[in-house]
């Protein structure tokens, strides 16, 4: 039994299903959807109100999505706890600059890393507010719920994605 | 459905904090934490990514549906139009293939020691979530609410039971899996 927890990789299979009965649980006791990029706008909340100090909140998407520390904020702090454990117990826990493909195709400089994954991830938060979720809320949990949006959103994700992914790697 | 335990708000915390514990080991065990391991699925080399959402979505989707049923859940459903789905989702995907990880594989990445996640898919995710803030008055009212998508639900669009629409799905998704690993992705 324990050997399966020192693992390197599980198939996907497994681990999916584990999610999806993750979600069975999220909706039972939580009566939330498994959802991760808000938590990132609440953090920026929290940070721009030590700077701003107490004066009146003006822009409404403040006021919807307040800086405060909820569920889903509580679930990305579990998620990086639960990758360590995972991978300490495996054994592949390493401290790393720069991501091997990234390392072969541009180079090993972590600077250069760095900028681009600033670059990537300013996009990609700007994207998932204006889509109204990421990967999980729309890919996993929307689409669970069959809604018509988030398999429209889901969808654009990955064709802008894949787009993108095959002009950087060059195969176009 | 379990009122009172959905309003206790330092439960609800820690069941938060207890799911993404879970959640993150089995992203990380699953490998989807790893850049090159997303990449290579966006480049259609690999399919791990879409098995493992394809799977927690089959698996999902009929316990969400029968807890539902059953009184013991409600849906969650973002509305949202043309507009969010079709621009937001392309910038998001363009930002995806860039940072190689997404909001969630993210956080599992710095738990593995990636620092690119930490320093880099970390800080610019929240300061791009930051400026969707400052841009969102000037235009809550135009592109987002730009061709309004009028159903929740695929069985609402259709007018079919959630229930055939789930069966229906069982299917085509076991037979697609079924397809890649025919295949070897």
């Amino acid at each position: 039994m324990l050997e399966i927890l020192t693992e390197v990789t599980w198939s996907p299979y497994v681990a999916g299903a584990g999610i999806g009965i993750l979600s069975w649980l999220a909706f039972l006791l939580s009566d939330k959807p498994i959802g991760c990029s808000t938590s990132y706008f609440r953090t920026f909340g929290l940070f721009r109100k030590c700077f701003k100090g107490e004066c009146d909140e003006k822009n409404p998407y403040y006021l919807k999505f307040a800086p405060k520390i909820d569920w889903q904020w509580m679930l990305v702090a579990g998620i990086v706890i639960g990758a360590f454990i995972s991978s300490m117990l495996s054994g592949v826990f390493e401290i790393i600059w720069v991501p091997d493909m990234f390392a072969q195709k541009f180079g090993d400089d972590p600077l250069l890393r760095l900028i681009i994954a600033i670059i990537g991830g300013v996009l990609m938060g700007f994207g998932a507010r204006w889509a109204g979720g990421c990967t999980s809320g729309h890919g996993i949990s929307g689409t669970t719920q069959l809604s018509v949006t988030s398999i429209v959103t889901a969808a654009c994700m990955f064709a802008g994605a894949i787009g993108t992914a095959l002009i950087i790697y060059g195969v176009l | 459905m379990l009122t009172t335990l959905h309003k206790n708000r330092s439960a609800q915390l820690a069941i938060g904090l207890l799911m993404g514990i879970v959640f993150g080991f089995l992203i990380q065990k699953a490998g989807v934490t790893n850049y090159d391991v997303i990449i290579r699925q966006l480049l259609l080399q690999d399919f791990t990514v879409v098995k493992l959402i394809a799977t927690a979505v089959l698996v999902g989707m009929p316990g969400v549906y029968i807890l539902k049923h059953y009184g013991y859940a409600k849906l969650h459903i973002a509305r949202g139009s043309l507009g969010t789905a079709v621009v937001g989702g392309l910038i998001f995907g363009v930002g995806f293939a860039v940072l190689g990880l997404c909001p969630g594989t993210v956080a599992g990445a710095v738990g593995q020691g990636y620092m690119d996640a930490l320093f880099g898919g970390f800080i610019g995710i929240m300061l791009g979530t930051g400026l969707f803030a400052m841009l969102y008055p000037k235009i809550s009212g135009g592109v987002l609410k730009c061709k309004m998508i009028q159903y929740d639900t695929i069985p609402d669009m259709l007018g079919i039971k959630p229930s055939y629409i789930i069966v229906i799905s069982l299917i085509l998704g076991a037979g697609f899996l079924y397809l890649l690993e025919y295949l070897g992705l």
